[in-house]
């Protein structure tokens, strides 16, 4: 289960996920805006079926993954409960992992979403009325557990503890990170600064600057610092701020959130 | 006494066990796909394993062993370095096993074929569906912080009951050493290396471990903990607070868990219980020092630990069929739970045969 805020213009929504389907509350979770179950074929009885991944996008809407490898699209109205499934965007073939929607400004042609699997395939999307496919990176075999989209920089960390940067135009890849020793958890960034930050189950949480040098249009990725979490798994960290000056983590079998 | 067994006893008492546990029937209902069985329905197959053959425990030993194999399942579930690792730690627990039945070749053939099964059926599974295998395990163990003394005198556990996580030693197979950053330019090729440190120490690793019937596994998680004589300690004090919402969380009775429970104990006491020449009760298994301490421990237990196991009774009554059709029939009107409906018509088919 998963749980986001969905920011838009009109309103937020604070967005649940889980094995039966998807839940939409107001922001002071006084009610349930929307519920939308997940269609379970016959075949797939007693096989784990889910939706992961919340991202909200062009201002409008609301994109949340499946484990068909199904993008759900929501059509969210400015009030009410009058929320419409808008499309379904069928380009994966293996579970959704996680969607990010563009932090930042995207450059012409970079599109605002990206949307990740269980096999390391990133797609990269723009979002209107109907969303059209940009792009597509097939993935290497190893799960691309998180991402996140910035400048038309797409962030990706893997299972395998690597952090790959790509460009969000061109489908290229632009840095490669030994980043963790194990299974990255969390990514996030400070779309202020372009402050990342990724969690892993190795206990360690790392910030990293992203910039783009402006003569040689090369994206740049510095180490600034890490944390090490004594005896703990990773499995959430956010930027407590848009500027990335202060961070959270929390861990498996940790009751508290740890705030840097 | 566990000094008053004779070896003939103790490999009479490992070949039950094992062949119970291995045997066809109940491995062909384990292979199902299905959700996790509830803490109190693992409980009560383990207790039933326990007792398949002339052994006998008290609550309070049994308990106790309980308590050491959650945990010790739980550290080698959490320190798995690739999620595929679980299937690895697998294959250590059959080696091991195929060990202590060697020279039975009958039972060695059952756990053979439960090898191949496994290999057929998760050989081929994603990093991305082992990961939720072994998160769906790791929130079934969420907040147990038991301390095992094996466990704080190998420096594996601190003494606030949470397992040490080093950063040190071997990456898993198919990661790099954390500390380099590459940078490409659009073209693709590599323009710039740097280089980054942090407190972990780690090695790249020899080599992969076999997923194959036989091999070297490589792994050591999984095996036998107790190759060399070790104390059998658990701590209950101190343990965490969640564990008393979660104990309140399992006490509402679901009436087709019992049944599920029942089908299962049927399943498993559908075998020839070995019973005692001379009509004894068996030998008794006492994991304390003396029968007082077990005595004692029975008593002291907090509450919140006690694991409430429901009491089965293994007849055939042709009124326990009944209950569960109706309880099945109950379930098309309510909320339909996937694969519910068809779980029901297999067990009942199952029921007949047995």
């Amino acid at each position: 289960s998963q749980a986001a805020w969905c920011e838009l213009p009109s309103r937020v929504l604070l967005v649940l996920t889980s094995q039966r389907g998807v839940q939409m509350y107001e922001a002071d979770g006084s009610t349930m805006v929307f519920w939308h179950a997940l269609d379970v074929p016959e075949l797939l009885a007693a096989h784990s079926v889910f939706a992961r991944g919340i991202a909200a996008a062009g201002g409008r809407f609301i994109c949340v993954g499946t484990s068909f490898g199904a993008v759900l699209v929501f059509d969210i109205p400015p009030k009410g409960t009058n929320v419409t499934l808008s499309e379904v965007l069928e380009q994966h073939r293996d579970p959704i992992t996680d969607i990010a929607a563009e932090q930042g400004q995207a450059p012409d042609g970079a599109g605002d979403l990206v949307t990740a699997d269980d096999s390391g395939t990133l797609c990269l999307w723009s979002s209107g009325e109907e969303f059209t496919l940009l792009g597509k990176i097939p993935g290497s075999g190893c799960t691309c557990s998180s991402v996140a989209l910035w400048n038309g920089i797409v962030a990706a960390g893997y299972g395998n503890g690597q952090i790959r940067l790509w460009e969000a135009g061109s489908g290229r890849i632009r840095a490669q990170v030994s980043a963790h020793a194990r299974w990255i958890y969390a990514l996030d960034l400070a779309p202020l600064t372009g402050k990342l930050l990724s969690g892993a189950e190795d206990s360690f949480v790392h910030v990293w600057k992203l910039s783009r040098n402006p003569d040689t249009d090369d994206i740049e990725m510095q180490h600034c610092h890490a944390e090490c979490v004594t005896d703990t798994q990773v499995c959430g960290a956010r930027f407590c701020d848009p500027a990335g000056d202060t961070f959270a983590v929390t861990g498996y079998d940790l009751s508290e959130i740890l705030c840097y | 006494r566990v000094d008053e067994w004779t070896d003939v006893d103790r490999k009479r008492v490992m070949n039950d066990i094992i062949s119970t546990m291995f045997n066809k029937k109940f491995m062909e209902e384990l292979f199902k796909p299905q959700d996790l069985y509830s803490k109190k329905a693992l409980r009560t197959v383990y207790d039933r394993l326990a007792h398949a053959s002339i052994m006998r425990l008290n609550q309070a030993s049994m308990d106790k062993l309980y308590d050491l194999m959650t945990m010790a399942f739980k550290y080698q579930v959490l320190l798995c370095p690739r999620p595929r690792d679980i299937l690895l730690v697998t294959f250590n627990h059959l080696d091991a096993i195929k060990d202590f039945i060697s020279d039975s070749p009958g039972i060695l053939n059952q756990v053979d074929e439960t090898f191949r099964r496994l290999i057929e059926t998760y050989n081929c599974l994603s990093d991305g569906e082992f990961q939720l295998i072994r998160q769906t395990l790791l929130i079934f163990f969420q907040d147990m912080h038991i301390r095992v003394s094996i466990f704080l005198k190998d420096k594996v556990q601190n003494s606030n009951g949470r397992f040490v996580l080093p950063i040190s030693g071997p990456v898993p197979w198919g990661t790099e050493v954390p500390g380099l950053i590459r940078i490409f330019n659009h073209k693709g090729v590599e323009v710039k290396r740097a280089e980054f440190s942090t407190a972990g120490n780690y090695i790249t690793p020899q080599r992969e471990g076999s997923f194959e019937l036989y091999g070297d596994r490589v792994l050591k998680l999984g095996t036998n903990m107790y190759s060399v004589t070790r104390p059998v300690e658990t701590h209950m004090s101190g343990s965490s607070k969640n564990l008393a919402s979660q104990a309140k969380e399992n006490i509402a009775p679901n009436p087709l868990a019992k049944e599920e429970l029942n089908f299962l104990a049927r399943l498993l006491g559908g075998l020839d219980i070995q019973k005692p020449a001379g009509g004894e009760s068996g030998f008794r298994l006492n994991l304390f020092t003396t029968d007082e301490e077990e005595e004692h421990a029975a008593q002291t237990r907090p509450e919140e630990l006690s694991y409430k196991v429901i009491n089965i009774e293994a007849t055939q009554e042709p009124g326990r069929r009944a209950e569960l059709s109706r309880i099945l029939g109950e379930l098309d009107v309510a909320e339909p739970r996937p694969g519910s409906a068809e779980k029901g018509e297999d067990l009942l088919a199952l029921m007949d045969g047995l």
